[in-house]
């Protein structure tokens, strides 16, 4: 029998080989990697990481050993050019056709980046080469006392900005709208956010359009933004958002929209193709479609492929959840806030060590919270059970919000 | 380098011998070990990585951060005295032969 073959060796893509397993799936695996390593953790690298850089091997999902134990054909340094789905075959840049029973697509994203000729010095954090080349970087830059620039306020660009101020770098965030995280997070959730960087010394400047990147000799020195201010810079961190990988999937006519399309089980347009995580645009319900990057989505959409490529249902229904790591601030978030109409807050705003419940009309949809661990880990149980506090049982600190748990009983 | 004795809720037993710098979570993984889900890739974000450490070994270790305390109300398995997240257990020669289990479920 042909094998399943999953392309991309990241989270979503181990994840599927592994339930694949754990499903008793006794068939062959192909887990097709186009980079280097086997599959490895990486939030890590935007964050402590980059500070302490210890053995790349510790970010390993899995070691490469314990997969191929497992029966999954790892391939690293495998690059996919094309899919034939007419003849059910992947075929390789080495020239190798590869025939499927059934296909996964696991491609994940790639980093935003400006228009213009590359310069060294600018960076994007997705790979482990990246985060390398960024830590290098920053002695570099506090051996000179060249400033890092970080181009977007978002969760990528906040973690290097923390990071590197640990390090001792001199850093200014540029950010194009009016506060942080604003794709995400509430404005009073931003506005701690800022308090915490303003305070680290971090140098915030919003509402500012990068115009280009000033190079000499094929290095990066500066950011110039419209309207011709210019901000000398060691290196310079992008991070203005992620591109979903759907270029196989689109140009072998799958259906893609910024993203390939899958519905709540994993499926795409085609009955033998699956796919998870990054590269993924998830149609809802009512029609609108849904993307999410986040570790937690590819390990569930991962979960769902694998079910779908074995002939069942296992819809995504989770609460999605997402961190970031800025300092000594862990914010966690629950759910999506997008179309509320209320905000209670729980917890002391100027320290910062709160949690910000959204509500739609009278409903719990969605909880951010700043160094609130146990906030954050009950809302995921409400939210997954259902279960919505009132408003003023989440505002008043002494009520015990695991007790509306245990009401409900197991 | 030490060693931990792992066994998971089968009563599989696995030796994990530590790397210098490694956590146990990260070794884990680095092994395959079955039941240590590690979503966040141990950053302290998710309480997968639950273990119990054996209660004659506990008090010998380092004790647990407010952080993972926190994390630990919201395991998925029971919490007993035991219980810690292995993404924090960094052992050295004075723990060699430690015993831990691994949970029924993570998640």
């Amino acid at each position: 029998m042909d094998p399943i073959i999953i392309i991309g060796a990241g989270q979503a893509g181990v994840q599927i080989a592994e339930s694949l397993r754990q499903d008793h799936y006794s068939g062959a695996i192909l887990l097709l990697g186009a980079e280097a390593h086997g599959p490895y953790n990486r939030p890590p690298l935007s964050k402590k990481w980059l500070l302490e850089r210890h053995d790349p091997a510790q970010l390993a999902i899995r070691s490469v050993e314990a997969i191929r134990r497992r029966e999954i054909d790892l391939r690293l340094n495998c690059e996919v050019s094309a899919i034939d789905r007419a003849q059910q075959c992947v075929l390789l840049a080495d020239g190798q056709r590869l025939r499927y029973a059934g296909l996964a697509i696991t491609t994940g994203s790639k980093v935003r980046l400006l228009p213009g000729p590359p310069l060294k010095g600018v960076f994007g954090v997705r790979t482990l080469e990246d985060a390398q080349a960024l830590a290098a970087a920053f002695e570099v830059c506090v051996a000179s006392g060249a400033p890092l620039v970080v181009i977007g306020g978002g969760f990528i660009g906040l973690e290097v900005a923390a990071t590197a101020r640990k390090r001792g770098l001199e850093v200014i965030v540029l950010e194009g709208l009016s506060r942080l995280m604003s794709r995400v997070v509430a404005p009073i959730v931003s506005e701690a956010a800022l308090r915490v960087h303003e305070s680290h010394g971090v140098q915030l400047i919003f509402d500012v359009k990068v115009e280009g990147l000033i190079g000499r000799d094929g290095h990066v020195i500066g950011v110039r933004t419209v309207g011709g201010f210019e901000y000398p810079a060691g290196c310079v961190v992008v991070g203005i958002g992620v591109i979903p990988e759907d270029r196989l999937a689109s140009a072998a006519g799958l259906s893609c929209e910024r993203g390939i399309i899958v519905d709540a089980c994993a499926r795409t347009s085609d009955p033998k193709i699956v796919a998870a995580g990054d590269c993924t645009a998830r149609r809802l319900a009512d029609g609108t479609l849904l993307r999410l990057e986040s570790v937690h989505n590819a390990i569930e959409q991962g979960k769902s492929a694998a079910a779908a490529l074995l002939g069942r249902e296992r819809p995504f229904t989770a609460t999605p959840w997402f961190w970031s790591d800025q300092y000594d601030v862990k914010l966690q978030m629950v759910g999506l806030s997008h179309g509320y109409d209320q905000i209670i807050t729980r917890g002391d705003l100027e320290k910062p060590a709160f949690s910000a419940f959204y509500y739609r009309s009278g409903r719990l949809i969605a909880v951010d919270s700043l160094s609130r661990i146990g906030d954050h880990m009950v809302a995921r149980k409400l939210l997954d059970n259902g279960i919505s506090p009132l408003p003023a049982q989440a505002a008043d600190p002494a009520f015990e919000l695991s007790s509306l748990l245990k009401a409900q009983g197991p | 380098m030490p060693r931990v004795i792992c066994t998971d809720a089968a009563g599989h037993t696995t030796t994990l011998e530590m790397r210098e710098g490694w956590s146990v979570m990260q070794m884990a993984l680095n092994k395959g070990l079955e039941g240590i889900e590690a979503i966040c890739g141990g950053m302290l974000a998710c309480a997968t990585c639950h273990c119990y450490v054996d209660p004659a070994w506990i008090s010998r270790l380092p004790a647990p951060s407010a952080e993972e305390l926190q994390m630990l109300e919201n395991v998925a398995a029971e919490r007993r005295p035991g219980s810690r997240l292995s993404c924090q257990l960094y052992i050295d020669e004075s723990l060699d032969g430690l015993p831990i289990q691994i949970p029924d479920r993570q998640l």
